[in-house]
């Protein structure tokens, strides 16, 4: 069966729910959104993702109409946002402390709402049993906020900002305060529901790992502006730039300098060692100086120098992390320049074969690091 | 357990005692059958009788909870209204004089905020009365009430009106149906406040009422320079009544919610 792929930002013809046109906001001397220009396509799980502090809560609560925009316009379905207050938008928000309201019970939060719209009675109350059911509370429906557990009032939250069929939901750092077992639950939980209702989702996380399970595009964010937009998997085999590379997961970064050959650039990383081998899309003048990023997982270490391998080199092991599953080890190559090399726990402990102050080889494929500019 | 020491025993005696002894002796003496207020001849209960035909005082009873309601429940909108704004409204021209000129009066002589009142409608040409004793019991409680719902607002989460607004309420309907039910209790304590100061004025009250409006501190006080009658005692000893009543049973009320809020986050982290 042919899977059509959800990809509408690479479609033209697709138009985009949400534009950012150039926004800026500043707060008073203090630029939190710089010139920031970005689509985001209906039925879409976009992640913007950052340190804190990077603009990104910002920019979701100007999507929510909490802060005006100070330069630029923020079109949600076409329509200018700059006049239209939260109560009139059809966006709706989870925030961070979930901000149940506590006079309330859990029915009447989820109804909240809906009874603002002025809908009749009937059809409230089915779609509140809809929502009740969609987040397994029906048994919590009388009970106040007070009365139920951290997991089951960030689900009274989700159905509270879905009740209303909103066009956008907004979540900020939605699983922030729940443990690490339940959040991974919670995110599959949110998917599905995100594929049952075809809301489209924007969330804020500083949390990596939560923003590649759950999204179809991860924005990544620094100082206000967006670094790079891209599927998880882009993201993380195709990093434009160190700083995405080192956000995201672990990487090791060697710096030297590229030069054209046949099929690829050799890059010298220090004095009389063999240059590096790799390939990139991208064009480097003889000369310049580049980054190469490679991820720890993709450097195998070995106690001989491999037959075969396009870069190998030599180096001591300074340090064992030990996770169970896998291990990092860290090596220092001659120049002093650390690398980690991580491997997986085939076997027990007690035969790991190498061993701290060991003198082993690290080798990788010419397609194995990212060639960056900056 | 503990053990019994001599030290503590006394303290708390003498402590009672200082805090209660006045009023025993005056809940005593209004059962005393005597019209002599200090010498005790045999317990009667005819001055609550006299006290209820008594129709001046039960006139100032009348117009003191007039004024206490009506003072007190204004004080409680303007109060609260002044708290939301100096908690809420940001930083606007002004705020600090704003903030420190509605704390004033917390820390102003009652004489002089009397007298002021006292020239400010002479020269407006007001009539005295009830309604210049309720502007002017508004005026000194206002502020009372603008500290309690201010410390309460300070600490209320943001987001809750924000959430408010979110799912499409107005900024209005999201302080009635979601900020003012949160703060209520803050609310109704400010209004409890206003109302038991009101109730016990005697000092601005005797400056802005008129010979139209005696309210029962002032006649109280001028029956007592006449002498100390066993009606007054009576008097007295119903209004300590009230008063505990009403202390017990708040704190009873708020203990008890408290108590059962406390189990109910505790069988909820259970659940988990």
């Amino acid at each position: 069966m042919a899977q059509t792929v959800f990809a509408p930002w690479d479609d033209p013809q697709a138009k985009p729910l949400i534009q950012f046109k150039n926004v800026t906001k500043r707060f008073g001397d203090f630029t939190a959104i710089e010139n920031l220009t970005q689509d985001i396509y209906e039925r879409e799980f976009f992640s913007l993702l950052g340190p804190s502090g990077c603009g990104k809560t910002t920019l979701m609560r100007m999507l929510a109409g909490f802060e005006n925009v100070t330069e630029g316009q923020i079109l949600i379905a076409g329509q200018d946002m700059a006049h239209v207050p939260p109560n009139k938008r059809a966006v709706n928000m989870m925030f961070q402390s979930y901000a149940l309201f506590p006079h309330l019970s859990v029915w009447e939060n989820i109804a909240f709402g809906l009874k603002r719209e002025g809908k009749p009675k009937d059809e409230i109350a089915a779609r509140v049993e809809e929502m009740l059911r969609l987040t397994r509370l029906v048994k919590f429906a009388k009970r106040k906020p007070h009365q139920i557990s951290g997991g089951q009032r960030q689900r009274v939250a989700l159905a509270r900002s879905l009740a209303k069929a909103p066009k956008l939901l907004l979540l900020d750092e939605p699983l922030g305060a729940l443990d690490k077992k339940l959040r991974q639950d919670t995110q599959f939980e949110l998917m599905d529901i995100q594929e049952k209702t075809g809301t489209t989702f924007v969330i804020v996380t500083h949390d990596q790992e939560e923003a590649m399970t759950v999204s179809s595009r991860v924005a990544v964010m620094d100082e206000g502006r967006i670094i790079q937009v891209a599927t998880p998997a882009q993201i993380y085999e195709a990093p434009n730039s160190v700083y995405v590379a080192d956000f995201i997961g672990d990487v090791n970064i060697i710096n030297g300098v590229a030069t054209k050959a046949e099929d690829g650039y050799l890059i010298t990383w220090a004095e009389g060692q063999a240059p590096f081998m790799a390939k990139t899309p991208n064009l480097f003048a003889d000369g310049q100086t580049c980054h190469l990023a490679i991820r720890p997982e993709k450097v195998a270490i070995s106690a001989e120098r491999p037959a075969d391998a396009v870069n190998a080199v030599e180096g001591q092991i300074i340090d064992i992390a030990y996770l169970g599953n896998i291990s990092t080890y860290h090596v220092k190559l001659v120049n002093g320049q650390m690398i980690k090399a991580q491997a997986a726990n085939t076997r027990r402990l007690s035969r790991r074969t190498f061993t701290w102050e060991d003198r082993v080889w690290l080798s990788w494929t010419d397609t194995a690091a990212v060639m960056l500019e900056r | 357990m503990r053990r019994f020491s001599w030290f503590n025993a006394t303290s708390l005696t003498v402590g009672f005692a200082f805090l209660y002894l006045p009023m025993l002796i005056l809940i005593i003496y209004s059962f005393n059958e005597s019209r002599l207020v200090t010498v005790w001849a045999g317990f009667s209960t005819q001055w609550y009788g006299s006290l209820l035909q008594n129709q001046s005082f039960l006139d100032a009873a009348w117009v003191t909870i007039q004024v206490a309601i009506a003072s007190s429940t204004i004080a409680t909108v303007l109060g609260t209204m002044a708290a939301y704004v100096l908690v809420r409204g940001g930083r606007f021209m002004g705020r600090t004089v704003f903030s420190g000129m509605v704390y004033a009066p917390l820390v102003m002589p009652e004489v002089i905020t009397g007298l002021s009142l006292l020239l400010l409608f002479i020269g407006i040409g007001l009539d005295r009365g009830i309604f210049t004793v309720v502007l002017a019991h508004t005026t000194f409680s206002m502020c009372f009430v603008s500290v309690v719902v201010s410390s309460r607002l300070v600490s209320f989460d943001k987001s809750l009106e924000e959430a408010a607004l979110d799912l499409g309420c107005s900024p209005f309907d999201a302080f009635r149906l979601v900020t003012l039910p949160i703060i209520a209790p803050a609310v109704i304590s400010g209004w409890l406040l206003a109302f038991t100061l009101s109730l016990d004025d005697l000092v601005i009250a005797s400056f802005t009422a008129g010979p139209s409006a005696t309210t029962l501190p002032i006649r109280i006080f001028s029956a007592v320079r006449m002498g100390v009658s066993p009606e007054i005692n009576a008097l007295s000893t119903i209004m300590i009544a009230i008063v505990t009543v009403g202390v017990v049973t708040a704190s009873i009320v708020s203990k008890r919610s408290s108590l059962a809020q406390q189990r109910d986050e505790q069988a909820a982290a259970r659940a988990t």
